[in-house]
């Protein structure tokens, strides 16, 4: 074993009961590691009913119509991957580590094994993931697909995935997270390293729909070079337990841009606490971190951090969150930090109710008060989403119409 | 159609309007004249029942029903339909999506569009950096959709440069007398309208058929409008309130 891997290995055993800064600390102990084993699926359309309508939730297609490529990962257990963009490629983590010796290069480069519990426990399992590339120049023709889903009941699952756009490449990702039908109770942990180089372009769009009792801990970093785009869309409209994450994006190339969009409910018994970072530590960067948050009975922190290490620096930090009813709660926690001279943050945080102009004027045009309040919170919720793409942005709008409010 | 009796309101328990007594006919365009600050958009909004205003005393009525405990929107249904000098922004919501909601598969939101030069809007959310005259005719567009039988048209003029206000000058005319093949059908099947002006420009394009003057909260006089229109023009309103006028 080389030196620098038993370095990560004796950080992450020290880290092993080491709690997150933020949200509930779930005791891993209390559930059953996810099965590393799965029958293959050759065909996604051969899965269930209602496993692929599962998978249509989180904006992942049966058939794969419209996508380059699929992976589907079950428990902890890579069981379907397929490819059809001669422009991707598309396999899982180990896998890809077995196949490319410079890929320990970006391998726990930007998530340190030892931030905490989570990512030492999904260090040291070894996790598997996917792991998705496009060459330098090359684009993908349509998004990749990938969707992580809980299979079992009380198992937790560690998930490692490794994201690289090469100069002047492009990629759409959709990536669906969801657990199966009647698995109420387990544990996500997902750790994503995203490099997006020179000139390159990364789509990322994450959907989240788990069930009542699941903890959930995703742990992401994207480094963006010089002239890089890196736009992230994170949906999470239906219950669950906890979600803790906080992405963070290094802007470490001239004129690297990035924009952050999260749109969440939070219903009655769930703890969304939805963080997004920039650090600009390039000239000319620019960052644009949006959420549009609704509690309908849970519980949401909205946190939001800009840090200015370079000059020509320019973000905007906009947080808005509607409460609906009086058993839940918004916590807006925006921060600004500027190193140098010239840099330029700002931020909007604005957490209440619905405006009551804005319900009586679309009530003067006939709709009812139920009406009135449903335009005004897809509206509200679709501000949030404006960056992706149109189809997969009618499947968000149809869920948010269905399960939210019953519209 | 409308009928206000004796109607006094309040906001915030401040008395804005009190006793004020106002009738439109099926068919008619009244038109309701007076100085800033008199209560002109108060009364407007208060017929068209938004929560704000609170009536402490009188009732109105619409086509014989008393609708003062009516919500707003059940005021909508049954065939109000206002026109908002400040309309609130309504972020996130696309002006075509709400003009498809109003006009339930009736009328083509796109020719509705297109007829008041509104097309290049209909992707924008509603009322977010329109300007002036945008936002009348999005009003108008809202309006057409919705196609109510009494139109509340606070100030359809204020704010529109000269070109546009025969545009919205014509539109009004047009919803006014959709479905009227001949004069002498007005009072039968005509739309009906209360009318809030400044200039008097907007009676060039409609033909009003009552006006009234509202001042310090309470109707002071009625009578023909454009020769109500003169009197205010040529000595202001002082001699309204002295009523002088028409009495």
């Amino acid at each position: 074993m080389q030196t620098d891997e038993v370095n990560l290995k004796s950080r992450a055993e020290s880290a092993a009961e080491k709690k997150a800064a933020f949200g509930e600390d779930f005791e891993l102990g209390k559930f059953e590691e996810g099965s590393k084993i799965s029958k293959p699926i050759e065909d996604l359309e051969t899965l269930d009913e209602e496993s692929k309508r599962t998978l249509l939730q989180v904006g992942v297609v049966p058939s794969e119509e419209g996508r380059s490529g699929s992976l589907l990962v079950l428990d902890n257990a890579v069981s379907h991957s397929s490819l059809k963009d001669k422009n991707v490629e598309l396999m899982s983590t180990q896998k890809a580590l077995g196949k490319y010796e410079w890929l320990k290069e970006y391998s726990w480069k930007l998530v340190s094994v030892d931030t905490d519990k989570y990512t030492a426990k999904t260090y040291l399992e070894n996790a598997d993931g996917y792991f998705v590339r496009v060459p330098a120049g090359k684009k993908s023709s349509m998004p990749v697909q990938t969707c992580l889903m809980l299979n079992s009941k009380k198992v937790y699952q560690t998930v490692h995935n490794i994201i690289i756009v090469e100069e002047g490449a492009s990629l759409d990702i959709i990536t669906g997270c969801t657990s199966k039908k009647g698995v109420e109770e387990g544990l996500h942990l997902g750790i994503s390293e995203m490099y997006v180089k020179k000139g390159a372009t990364l789509n990322f769009t994450m959907i989240h729909n788990w069930a009542e009792q699941i903890g959930v801990r995703p742990r992401t970093v994207v480094r963006v070079e010089e002239g890089g785009t890196y736009v992230s869309n994170y949906i999470c409209l239906k219950p669950v337990r906890s979600v803790q994450t906080y992405p963070t994006v290094k802007l470490e190339g001239e004129g690297a841009v990035t924009r952050l969009n999260t749109i969440a409910i939070a219903h009655s018994g769930s703890e969304l606490d939805l963080g997004s970072r920039a650090i600009f530590n390039a000239p000319g960067t620019k960052a644009e971190l949006i959420s549009r948050t609704i509690t309908i009975g849970g519980r949401i922190i909205a946190r939001g951090e800009m840090i200015g290490n370079a000059k020509g620096a320019k973000g905007h930090l906009e947080c808005k969150g509607l409460v609906l009813t009086d058993k839940g709660s918004q916590l807006a926690i925006p921060i600004l930090e500027a190193n140098v001279d010239d840099v330029e943050l700002t931020h909007e945080a604005a957490v209440g109710k619905i405006a009551k102009d804005q319900v009586e004027y679309l009530m003067a045009r006939g709709l009812t008060e139920d009406e009135a309040v449903g335009m005004i919170v897809r509206g509200f919720l679709d501000v949030g989403i404006r960056g992706i793409p149109e189809e997969l942005r009618n499947e968000i709008e149809n869920t948010i119409t269905q399960t939210a409010f019953g519209m | 159609m409308l009928k206000i009796e004796d109607l006094t309101v309040e906001v915030n328990g401040k008395t804005l309007l009190h006793d004020v007594n106002l009738e439109v006919q099926k068919g008619y365009t009244n038109v309701l004249f007076g100085p800033n600050g008199a209560g002109k958009s108060a009364l407007m909004r208060t017929i068209m029942g938004f929560s704000e205003y609170r009536v402490v005393k009188g009732r109105i009525l619409f086509n014989g029903e008393d609708i003062t405990g009516l919500s707003v929107d059940e005021r909508a249904r049954r065939g109000l339909g206002i026109m908002m000098q400040r309309p609130p922004d309504m972020s996130g919501i696309k002006l075509k999506d709400l003009i498809k909601v109003l006009s339930k598969g009736k009328k083509n939101p796109e020719v509705l569009a297109e007829n008041l030069d509104m097309t290049r809007f209909m992707d924008r959310d509603v009322n977010v950096g329109f300007s002036g005259g945008e936002i009348k005719r999005s009003e108008l567009l809202q309006l057409a959709a919705q196609n109510p039988s009494l139109y509340l048209l606070d100030e359809p003029e204020s704010g529109v440069d000269l070109v546009s206000i025969e545009q919205v000058g014509m539109t009004i005319k047009g919803l006014l007398e959709e479905g009227v093949n001949c004069p002498g059908e007005s009072c039968e099947k005509g739309k009906s309208a209360l009318i809030i002006t400044h200039t008097g420009q907007i009676l060039d394009y409609v033909k009003a058929d009552r006006g009234y003057i509202l001042c310090n909260g309470t109707i002071m006089c009625s009578g023909n409008p454009l020769k109500m229109l003169e009197e205010i023009k040529n000595r202001g309103y002082e001699e309204c309130i002295k009523c002088r006028l028409m009495k």
